[in-house]
């Protein structure tokens, strides 16, 4: 991008709750479910039902809130919210619209040249989701009937909300990343986006670098991957810099990404904007919330990854670098932190190196999650052990992870199944050391008349031999002996 | 005559198996069938499922069991804005027309489990909008006192049922007055519950700050009877406030030594009637006969709660209504081409135009630019009426008004002009934007037509004042007049 532009972002992003039941009523909050099975009055908002506010739904929320940093609203309400859709059952939601749940916090994330900055996060408030629409065609235009399922109508979100402070799409990228993290520690959302429970609204502005006032934004509905933040961002970045270079004026718009296509394209611009008529939702009461509520909710917090990652580089001696990589999934983080609490503190280094080297390299090859670390921190202990008593080589512990993966059994099985330990009687290795001289009379003549990496190639060859179980230093000493022995014959 | 007895009665008969449920409910069916075709007070009648539910509990008595509830026989009709579960329930609306909810409001569910027999679905204002009971899309009810009189609205169809002498107990909804103005528009005795006191889990809501389900029928141990039926803690109501009232007793000489009236001066402006003020001065002479001490008060706001309410209750309609979109239920227009279109029409043909009127009202209430001006001025002028009233507390134990400043006017005659009719709840509305109880009895007749006493009680006090409205029912009989319907066109030889 040109110097001469900055880019400030802001980011509206909404996260279903993994609560039991929905927000309102006692429906079970479940994904993936037949269509229009957990639904009820309440839900379907048929005439004469009322909501009431899921208490789990509001310790989550304000666990999320707690966990971003937030200050949390002792008297907060809830607002109607009104608009017509097909698939928002009451003809409103129920959100919070003046007084927000949590508000006041902030994510700190780090950019791959270290530096850290802070992005503001100005409010996190607690509403419904609305059911989902299924077309009977290829788009919404072509469809000739359009069906409902409101499953997802009642469903817990929170929608978090930030101030303009990100200024590119790798910062938003982070952000969303840092936030997901933090979320799935506290354990209030599963944040999958594939599965709709994390979407975002982009609003995205440009204004002369070094300005202190803002540009006019334009607002991207719905974009449903963090990839897809990343190139809306910047489509819209290159399309307000045109616009201001060609000297024309932004207009303040509502607009679609379409992701497949690559383009946005507008839904409202600022004149047509809706006019959604909040008002305190009467059939609900206010929500009162005192010091010990919040102290209780804040006490059944986890470490967090800021904290953890702290941690590991004061406690464990880490690089920033490879924490904040093990921080970066809470089951990375309990992983590794078993592994050390088994291995001794004295091979975190060794650990996060296995973890992060080995472990990732696999995970990503075979395209698992964190929730399906195909190696328990018991296994990695136990691998680590062996190599520490020096019954398998470090050599040898590449190709018994390897098997580790691909069985799910111990290294000590393997090892012993495969006779993969370490050949460290000294007899035998200088029988096949001699072996291996006399073999390749060719390079022992190359050794001879001085070349030293001869003697490495003889190594590699008792190495070979003994399948990679001989002790390297052993090995380089007997080749050695070999060697001088066929000289002195000579 | 079965039908002519009071709901205590019909279950002490029941229950000594003097009268049957089946008996009970066929009598009642066929008062109904005779009158109601002139009265016009029902929608629905659940004939058939009375008649089941009646035979069983039949059935239950006689094989011995008698762990029945306090209606055990005794036929309610419910207003038609309360769901019924397997009874069509429209709000007298043509946008739910054919709509049967799949579940029991609480206070249905709470009259089945006191052995109550649910008779039918009572005719009403649409949407409970209205004074009159001439909005309803399904034709108007007429007073049984004069049949070419409006018996009051929005409970109409349960007001007149009751007059009527079609069923001796019935449900209906207080938004601004409309469970007290048809009381006293066709006399017969009328709650408003304290708001919270019972639940609205079931009641399609018009302003769901100032709804409140109560009862009427002919004397105060009746509607106590069923006040106490349906009142206390409902975990499906967030606004519900997880009381039960104590339990009501009556008996002994009637006194009220010791009590506190207050008589606010606003409530006896120029638009009262000189006939319902003369009335209404007579009995607050008995009231102080009885013992109570009787003193004038001002409650200055209430000049301007009529203002507030047809702000705050048409901007919650508008969202309240917002559900009927023709999407999953009710009524859907034919031949739409698209989204929105279905949405207009849908509204356009399913509403009349009263509900339309309000749903205008409180959207534009509501909308950008106004909401401060409008909404947020309403809400503010509710908490001076709300203080008014807590300072007249800190004197009285209960005001005594007129319940209505007129007596029932003729059908049609201020159908044209809301406002005029829009007056017609002054005296009442101002307790639902307290959310205070109050009781509507008659205090008898103006040129032939009833009158009705407005008594308002502290939050939860429902049953002192009940017990007050008791005492007041026992030195004057007013509530034993009854309307003479055979003779005025219901059952013409
Ligand atoms: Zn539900």
């Amino acid at each position: 991008m040109t110097a001469k532009w900055e880019t400030v972002i802001g980011l509206e992003v909404h996260v279903e709750l993994s609560t039991e039941t929905k927000v309102w009523c006692s429906c079970k909050n479940e994904f993936g479910a037949e269509p229009n099975t957990n639904v009820c009055p309440v839900c379907l908002a048929l005439p004469g039902s009322l909501p009431v506010l899921n208490a789990q739904a509001l310790e989550y929320a304000v666990k999320a809130g707690l966990a971003l940093n937030c200050k949390i609203q002792r008297y907060s309400k809830f607002d109607r919210k009104n608009y017509f859709y097909p698939d928002n059952p009451s003809g409103y939601q129920i959100s919070q619209y003046d007084l927000p749940l949590c508000y006041d916090g902030y994510v700190d994330i780090t950019r791959k040249d270290g530096t850290s900055r802070r992005i503001r996060i100005k409010r996190i408030h607690l509403e419904n989701d609305a059911g989902k629409l299924v077309h009977a065609g290829d788009d919404v235009a072509a469809a000739d009937t359009s069906l409902v399922d409101f499953n997802r109508a009642g469903v817990p979100l929170i929608e978090i909300v930030t101030e303009p402070d990100i200024r590119s799409s790798e910062e938003a990228d982070l952000f969303l990343n840092k936030l997901r993290s933090i979320l799935k520690y506290c354990g209030v959302s599963d944040v999958k986006m594939e599965e709709g429970s994390m979407r975002c609204d982009v609003n995205v502005s440009v204004r002369p670098a070094g300005s202190a006032e803002f540009g006019v934004r334009s607002e991207l509905k719905n974009v449903n991957s963090f990839s897809a933040v990343v190139r809306g961002i910047e489509y819209e970045q290159k399309r307000h810099i045109s616009i201001l270079e060609e000297g024309g004026a932004v207009e303040q718009e509502t607009r679609s990404w379409r992701d497949a296509q690559g383009i946005s394209v507008l839904l409202r611009s600022k004149e047509d904007a809706e006019d959604y008529r909040y008002f305190p939702e009467p059939d609900l009461p206010p929500v009162v919330l005192t010091d010990e509520d919040v102290e209780r909710v804040r006490a059944s917090l986890p470490e967090l990854p800021d904290a953890i990652m702290a941690r590991l580089m004061s406690d464990y001696g880490l690089s920033a670098y490879d924490a904040s990589i093990i921080v970066a999934e809470k089951e990375y983080a309990d992983w590794f932190l078993r592994a050390v609490e088994l291995a001794g503190r004295e091979s975190a280094k060794t650990v996060a190196n296995w973890q992060i080297n080995e472990l990732n390299r696999v995970m990503n090859e075979k395209g698992l999650g964190p929730d399906q670390i195909p190696v328990t921190p018991e296994q990695l202990a136990g691998m680590l052990k062996l190599i520490e008593k020096g019954t398998i080589t470090g050599k040898i512990a590449k190709t018994v992870f390897e098997k580790m993966v691909e069985s799910g059994k111990d290294a000590e099985t393997i090892v012993k199944e495969e006779g993969l330990t370490q050949v460290a009687d000294e007899g035998e290795l200088l029988k096949i050391a001699r072996e291996v001289v006399a073999a390749n009379p060719k390079v022992f003549e190359d050794w001879k008349s001085g070349k030293q990496s001869a003697a490495q190639w003889f190594v590699g060859q008792l190495m070979k031999a003994t399948r990679g179980r001989a002790n390297p230093q052993l090995a380089l000493k007997l080749v050695t002996q070999a060697l001088e022995e066929q000289a002195g014959q000579q | 005559m079965t039908h002519k007895l009071s709901a205590a009665r019909l279950n002490r008969l029941f229950l000594a198996g003097e009268l049957s449920a089946v008996e009970i409910t066929e009598s009642v069916l066929s008062r109904i069938a005779s009158v109601d075709p002139v009265v016009g007070a029902f929608i629905k009648v659940a004939a058939e499922h009375a008649l089941d539910r009646a035979r069983k509990l039949d059935a239950r008595r006689k094989a011995g069991d008698r762990e029945f509830g306090p209606l055990a026989g005794v036929p309610v009709a419910v207003k038609d804005n309360i769901c019924t579960c397997g009874i069509e329930t429209t709000c007298a609306s043509r946008i739910l027309k054919g709509y049967v909810p799949p579940y029991d409001a609480t206070v249905v569910e709470r009259l089945r489990a006191s052995g109550a027999i649910i008779i039918g679905k009572t005719n009403m204002d649409e949407f409970a909008m209205g004074s009159s009971g001439e909005t309803s899309a399904f034709g108007v009810t007429r007073n049984p006192w004069d049949l070419e009189r409006i018996p009051g609205g929005s409970s109409s169809g349960s007001a007149a049922a009751v007059a009527a002498e079609e069923v001796p107990l019935s449900l209906g909804s207080d938004t601004g007055g409309s469970i007290r103005q048809p009381a006293a528009l066709t006399g017969v005795v009328g709650l408003k519950p304290t708001y919270g006191y019972v639940s609205r889990y079931g009641l399609v809501a018009f302003a769901s700050s100032l709804d409140q389900i109560g009862p009427f029928g002919h004397d105060v141990e009746d509607v106590a009877r069923l006040f106490e039926v349906i009142a206390g803690p409902d975990r499906r109501d967030a606004t519900n406030a997880g009381r039960t009232p104590p339990e009501v007793k009556f008996g002994g000489e009637p006194s009220l030594k010791g009590v506190r009236l207050g008589v606010p001066r606003e409530y006896f402006g120029s638009g009262i009637e000189a006939g319902v003020r003369a009335r209404v001065e007579e009995a607050i002479k008995q009231l102080e006969e009885l013992g109570a001490s009787v003193e004038e008060c001002s409650l200055p706001s209430t000049e301007h709660a009529l203002s507030a309410y047809y702000i705050i209750a048409p901007a919650e309609a508008s969202a309240n209504l917002a559900r009927f979109d023709g999407v999953r239920y009710g009524y859907r227009a034919a031949g739409a081409s698209g989204l929105l279109e279905m949405y207009g029409r849908t509204r356009a043909e399913g509403f009349g135009p009263e509900v339309k009127r309000r749903i205008m009202i409180g959207t534009y209430a509501l909308s950008s630019g106004y909401y401060d001006a409008y909404y947020k001025k309403a809400q503010q002028v509710r908490t001076l009426v709300i203080r008014d009233f807590e300072r007249a507390f800190g004197r009285f134990d209960a005001l005594v008004t007129p319940t209505v400043p007129t007596t029932a006017w003729r059908l049609g005659e201020k159908l044209d002009d809301p406002l005029s009719m829009y007056l017609a709840d002054i005296c009442t509305i101002p307790v639902n934007l307290a959310g205070l109880p109050a009781i509507s009895v008659p205090c008898g007749f103006a040129d032939g037509l009833p009158v009705g006493l407005q008594l308002i009680g502290q939050h939860f006090a429902d049953t002192q004042l009940l017990q007050l409205a008791w005492a007041y029912q026992k030195v004057t009989k007013h509530h034993e007049a009854r309307p003479d319907v055979d003779l005025k066109g219901g059952r013409q030889q």
